[in-house]
């Protein structure tokens, strides 16, 4: 296991060493002003602002900010759906395949715009060339620029001495596109080519196997698709088992890549917004947070996943390292990674809200698999999707903050602002509407007949698998435990014949649209309300919210607001499972 | 009336009256218009009737509700102590309301139906009395209603307001002519112009506070109240999506099972006592005589960052006191100091006793003086005073003014006169120059006294996080002097009304919260201003309107009680908010391992793989579920004192309070339940058999 931690540290080091200066750019690049790439990008946003008629310096309140998201989404949506719907007429189509059902369409388009990635189809068995670039690419650009423009406002009203104005929505989506997302994603991508990812519009190839058979080998042009997949943490593959594929994810080097490209943005905002609200110490506190948390999954579900389950203890199978293998359970892991790298991508891709992964979810042991769910419990805030984690993780500063600060005998405050009634009621909002969102789709999932088609394993696993599928979506993520269909093809590649599920595709979709989008207008709501508001000076009496205790504090109240609202349902799936060498 | 009613004199928590009286409330609040007041007790008393109602069914032989195979006396038993859960969170809330009750009760005696003589002839009942009235009060009456004195003095005696037994004088004119309804006359006759409308007198609405009547939920208070809402909303899901969850899992859980988890996990202990949190803060205020006009005053005064403190009375004793006689030169200081005795037997002022007390040091006793001796009194116009006898003229005064004297008599004052003046000056003190017949004698030295243990209450402030301001109409020399000697953190010299209201703007502009104390008219501006206003009883009928908090015994450094209590009211919020969460934990592993124990069994009968979170060990499934609900429902009658007595305020910086506070509350709530429901389970399994 040493290496596997040295190879976990390492990376861990180069991530903080990079946090402050991506995070510097990033503040520059939310306030408008000039960074190195400006000489090249300047015009094409200045010819941006020109025909899209917008002028950045027009500040918008969040209401105005709020009423604008909206519309750019539905409007992103209704084209992705149009898309989806008419893909049989598009070029770019070398498999011929037509469209799918149109709630599979319902779920995809709805999946996508909200940057949780969640997938009932297989990408290379159902969807053309034209709808993965034009459609789900796209949309993999902009819905990131969503969260993070979002996050630009809030820390906006976090900041803000007086006035309502939270920015510009616009020029904010068009300076994040243009200025991080589209470069990092252009080089990640020639990086990605470079060690043998595919990029081509070629047509899938067939090839006779040294056994004498015959195999079909799907391409296409992924290396740009999983650049952005995995930096605007959306996660979608555009194959179907993602990146345990070697055309996704060649070798550990780019395994590594993508695992830095997936934390890069989430991590560094949080140095942005100490930078931005005048108090870099508070920026590293919250890093601080989410980074304990963090190594906690990591460290869990490596030893978990190192140990073997009872089950596997109990049927004998040799679960010791020995010479030439790492031991441990390596169900659904792919040899090139071994346990430390699939353990690792495990918990990234599930403390933020990537959901790309790279080895079998659903293969986990219980406590292994307890992990990702548990991660999924706290809201996406360890780190979480890009904007949106962190601008989720203030709601719970928030909350911590209004009840211990009350401990120190004032009022509660937060960076000078008082916390007062209309502030918790939008924290609650936007807090309670993904647990609550994940707790009653499963119950529904489960106890009806429609539901319980889409579950493949019964018991625990079954379960597991329910909870899973719409945490995930409740959350944004976008990861599965297999097992749970909405979708079926009788005869793939192609949808001649294929079927969705209603109740999966519909429920899902809607519960990704409501968790994505009350939680986001309830922040910006509560950055509205701060905005306003005068700043007292700190004093000896005031609580320090970039203290170690603060520190503690958070990852108390996250920890144990995820544990009050998950812990029954955890029982009767993964910690069963982790408890027994039954098997289900 | 009595001292005792008001000044609160510490008294055991329970009263047998007011326990008495509390018990009877805590039934009659069971009413579903009174709880819903209250989102997190009311969830409990639905639950509550649910349970009931279940059991009633398995009395006449139906089966349980919603499933289950769990006995009649089950149902029985958590339905009981679910009502008694309601029961003692208004028990909490009504015997807080009790003390105040019993204070409004004397309060109301006093206000008898007297009638009012009009100036201008005729009478009229004193509960018709208008704003702009004037009525006429004369020894022995009672004053009709609030008003301003607008002719004459008397001494009144004000102890059924105050409780203090002293008679105070109110004259017309000056900081000291508002006059309560209510109080009475005890010599002399004063003309009052009436200030108040029928009802809404002093009186009124300090039994209306007392009492609790006028209560309405403060701004934080409604804030915490929609976060233990919202969280009584996630359990309330938490609980609802269990059913299909455990059903999907093979586990039937009735309802009686799923509502104790509920109620187990609903913030109850907070949410019981949050009511009886705030009615006790107001009551400690009470309990050091002042009325908090506002709760959200109350609130505001644990946030305060400024206290503007008048010198006078607040941070010198109210006198300036003789500290040395200094002799011209030629002169002994016994001299010296038995002319400035003599100059002073007449002169009643404190600096005039003051400087017979320090003769006395110098072995001069105080004497008779002859008949013959003629004594001139203190006059603006000569700003001296003294004494004729034996042909000597003894005159004491302001350094210019004994100047000017000695050489209308003749005489030359000596050069270092003017140094010594200038000297005492410039030290913060104030000279008098005393002098016999031509000749200059020496000089007192006036000097402010600051209060014994100021500096040490000022340091306090300061690791509160709080800075003071003193305000004095002094000149910068002396202001800085008292400043430095008293330890304050800053002072506004040459103060005028609009100075004050200007220093008060400018700290609440950058975001700091303003608390100051007043009695005078001209205060009224700036106690209107600060977030706390403390207006002192003694003071004008327009101070106390304009501040939010009156003190009855008029000693303006109460503000830093006052700040105290505020600080206290919300870290015992906090704390129990705290408690009640961490709370949850141990309640979840008593009652999710007894609701699944047979869960995925491998075998049918025995226990399954979940049976291995009991990690208490509790006995069979219903005496745990039963112990976490009796410990839910006792741990509200235990904190009740806690509730009223409040959470102690250290003075030891922020972080460090919060750490403490996070041990003690947070810890160990999640420790103490463990225990506790262990201890219950003992109880009911071992002993009763559950």
């Amino acid at each position: 296991m040493a290496q596997g931690w040295a190879q976990i540290v390492v990376f861990l080091l180069v991530l903080t060493a990079l946090v402050p200066l991506v995070g510097t750019y990033l503040a520059r690049v939310f306030r408008g002003e000039r960074v190195f790439l400006s000489p090249v990008i300047g015009p094409v946003e200045r010819f941006a602002y020109r025909v899209m008629r917008v002028r950045p310096e027009e500040g918008q309140d969040w209401k105005a900010y709020a009423r604008s998201i909206v519309v750019f989404s539905l409007v992103s949506w209704l084209a992705l759906y149009l898309l989806l719907r008419t893909q049989g007429i598009q070029p770019l189509n070398p498999e011929g395949f037509g469209s799918g059902p149109w709630n599979l369409s319902f779920n995809t388009a709805s999946s996508f715009v909200t940057n949780t990635n969640w997938q009932y189809y297989g990408g290379e068995t159902t969807l053309s060339y034209f709808v993965q670039m034009v459609g789900l690419t796209v949309q993999n650009f902009v819905s990131a620029a969503v969260g993070i423009a979002v996050l630009a406002a809030v820390i906006r009203g976090f900041a803000a001495r007086s006035g309502a104005a939270l920015g510009n929505f616009w020029s904010d989506l068009i300076r994040i596109n243009l200025y991080v997302l589209l470069p990092i994603a252009f080089v990640a991508a020639l990086v990605l080519v470079s060690q043998g990812v595919i990029q081509t519009l070629d047509g899938s190839t067939t090839f006779n196997t040294l056994a004498g058979g015959t195999q079909t080998l799907a391409l296409g042009p992924v290396a740009s698709q999983e650049a952005i997949k995995e930096l605007g943490t959306n996660g979608g593959g555009f194959f179907n088992v993602n990146s345990a594929y070697p055309f996704e994810n060649a070798n550990s080097f780019t395994n590594m890549v993508e695992l830095l490209l997936i934390l890069i943005v989430p991590a560094s905002l949080t140095y942005t917004f100490g930078r931005m609200v005048g108090n870099r110490r508070q920026g590293w506190a919250l890093y601080a947070a989410m980074m304990a948390m963090f190594l906690v999954a990591v460290g869990v579900v490596y030893a978990a996943e190192q140990h073997g389950s009872p089950a596997q203890h109990h049927a004998g199978v040799l679960t010791h390292a020995f010479d030439g293998s790492t031991g441990g359970n390596m169900e659904g892991k792919e040899q090139r990674f071994g346990i430390a790298e699939s353990s690792l991508w495990t918990a990234v891709t599930t403390v933020t809200s990537c959901g790309a992964v790279n080895a079998a979810l659903d293969s986990l042991t219980g406590i292994g698999g307890l992990v990702p769910l548990a991660n999924m419990g706290t809201g996406e805030v360890v780190f979480g999707g890009v904007g949106s984690g962190l601008y989720y993780m203030l709601l719970f500063v928030l909350l911590t903050v209004f009840i211990a600060g009350l401990m120190v005998g004032r009022t509660p405050e937060f960076l000078g602002k008082k916390i007062e009634s209309r502030e918790v009621k939008l924290v609650l909002v936007g807090v309670l509407v993904t647990p609550l969102l994940a707790l009653f789709a499963t119950a529904l999932a489960v106890a009806s007949p429609d539901g319980t088609q889409s579950i493949y394993n019964h018991g625990p696993q079954g379960f597991s698998e329910s909870l899973y599928a719409y945490m995930s979506q409740a959350n944004n993520n976008g990861s599965a435990f297999a097992g749970y269909t909405g979708f079926v093809q009788p005869n793939a590649p192609g949808n001649a014949g294929a079927e969705a599920f209603s109740f999966a595709n519909l429920l899902g979709g809607l519960v990704m649209i409501l968790a994505r989008f009350l939680p986001m207008i309830a922040a910006l709501a509560v950055a509205g309300s701060l905005a306003g508001k005068r700043i007292a000076p700190a004093g000896a009496g005031t609580f320090r919210a970039d203290s170690p205790t603060f520190v503690v504090l958070l990852i108390g109240v996250v920890a144990i607001v995820a544990a009050l609202t998950f812990f029954p349902a955890f029982l009767l799936g993964p910690v069963v499972q982790g408890l027994t060498d039954q098997l289900f | 009336m009595t001292d005792e009613t008001l000044r609160n004199e510490p008294r055991s928590l329970v009263d047998r009256a007011i326990m008495v009286r509390a018990l009877l409330d805590s039934v009659r609040k069971l009413d579903p218009r009174h709880q819903i007041r209250n989102p997190v007790m009311f969830v409990v008393e639905i639950g509550a009737l649910i349970v009931t109602g279940g059991w009633l069914i398995q009395v006449f032989g139906g089966p349980p509700l919603g499933g289950g195979d769990e006995p009649a006396w089950f149902a029985f038993s958590i339905g009981a102590w679910l009502w008694l859960t309601v029961i003692f969170a208004n028990f909490a809330e009504a015997i807080a309301e009790g003390r105040g009750k019993a204070q409004a009760d004397a309060l109301r005696s006093m206000r008898t139906e007297t009638v009012a003589r009009l100036r201008d002839g005729g009478e009229k009942p004193a509960s018709e009395l208008h704003r702009g009235d004037v009525v006429v009060v004369e020894a022995g009456e009672t004053i009709p209603g609030d008003g301003t004195v607008i002719e004459g003095i008397a001494s009144v005696d004000e102890s059924a307001i105050t409780g203090e037994s002293a008679p105070v004088v109110r004259e017309s004119g000056g900081d000291r002519s508002a006059v309560t309804g209510g109080t009475r006359v005890l010599s002399d006759r004063i003309v009052v112009e009436i200030t108040q409308e029928p009802g809404q007198s002093f009186l009124d609405r300090m039994i209306a506070l007392v009492e609790g009547a006028e209560r309405r939920k403060t701004p934080n208070e409604i804030a915490l109240n929609i976060l233990l809402a919202g969280l009584t909303l996630v359990f309330l899901a938490v609980v609802v999506s269990l059913r299909p969850f455990a059903e999907f899992s093979g586990t039937d859980a009735s309802v009686v099972t799923l509502i104790a988890l509920l109620v187990a996990l609903i913030p109850t202990t907070i949410g019981a006592l949050l009511s009886a949190i705030g009615i006790a803060g107001m009551d400690r205020l009470v309990r050091h005589n002042v009325l908090a006009l506002s709760g959200r005053a109350v609130e505001a005064s644990g946030d305060v960052d400024v206290l503007l403190l008048d010198k006078t009375g607040t941070i010198t004793l109210g006198n300036r006191e003789a500290t040395q006689f200094i002799p011209m030169p030629g002169i002994e200081e016994a001299e010296l100091a038995e002319a400035a005795q003599l100059s002073s037997l007449a002169d009643e002022t404190p600096e005039g006793r003051s400087i017979v007390v320090l003769a006395k040091k110098y072995g001069i006793r105080e004497r008779q003086l002859e008949a013959h001796a003629r004594f001139v009194p203190f006059s603006a116009e000569t700003r001296m005073s003294g004494v004729d006898v034996n042909g000597n003229q003894y005159r004491k005064g302001a350094g210019d003014a004994i100047v000017r004297y000695v050489i209308e008599q003749g005489g030359r004052p000596p050069v270092e006169l003017q140094e010594q003046l200038d000297l005492i000056g410039r030290d913060g003190g104030t000279p008098l120059a005393v002098c016999r017949d031509n000749h200059v004698l020496g000089v007192v030295y006036l000097k402010d006294i600051v209060k014994e243990g100021m500096h040490a209450r000022f340091d306090e402030l300061r690791r509160m996080g709080i800075s003071t301001v003193m305000v004095t109409g002094d000149n910068r020399l002396t202001a800085a002097k008292i400043a430095e000697e008293s330890g304050v953190d800053d002072f506004l010299p040459e103060a005028t009304p609009e100075q004050k209201l200007d220093l008060i703007r400018g700290h609440q502009e950058e975001g700091r919260m303003v608390a100051m104390a007043g009695d005078g008219t001209n205060d009224a501006p700036a106690l209107a201003q600060s977030d706390v206003g403390v207006a002192m009883n003694t003071g004008t009928q327009a101070a106390r309107e304009a501040g939010n908090m009156v003190d009855l015994d008029s000693n303006p450094t109460k503000l830093i009680e006052v700040v105290e209590i505020g600080k206290q009211l919300l870290i015992t919020r906090g704390a129990l908010t705290t408690f009640s969460i961490a709370n949850d934990v141990a309640k979840y592993f008593a009652i999710l391992p007894a609701i699944f124990a047979f869960t995925y069994a491998a075998n049918p009968g025995e226990r399954g793989p979940l049976d291995a979170l009991n990690i208490m060990e509790l006995g069979t499934p219903t005496s745990a579920i039963l112990s976490a609900i009796v410990f839910n429902a006792l741990v509200i009658p235990l904190l009740v004192p806690l509730a009223l007595r409040g959470v102690r305020y250290r003075p030891i910086g922020a972080t460090a309070l919060l750490r403490r506070n996070m041990l003690i509350f947070g810890l160990g709530g999640l420790i103490v339940p463990f225990i506790g429901i262990k201890l219950l389970d003992l109880l009911i399994h071992n002993l009763l058999g559950a």
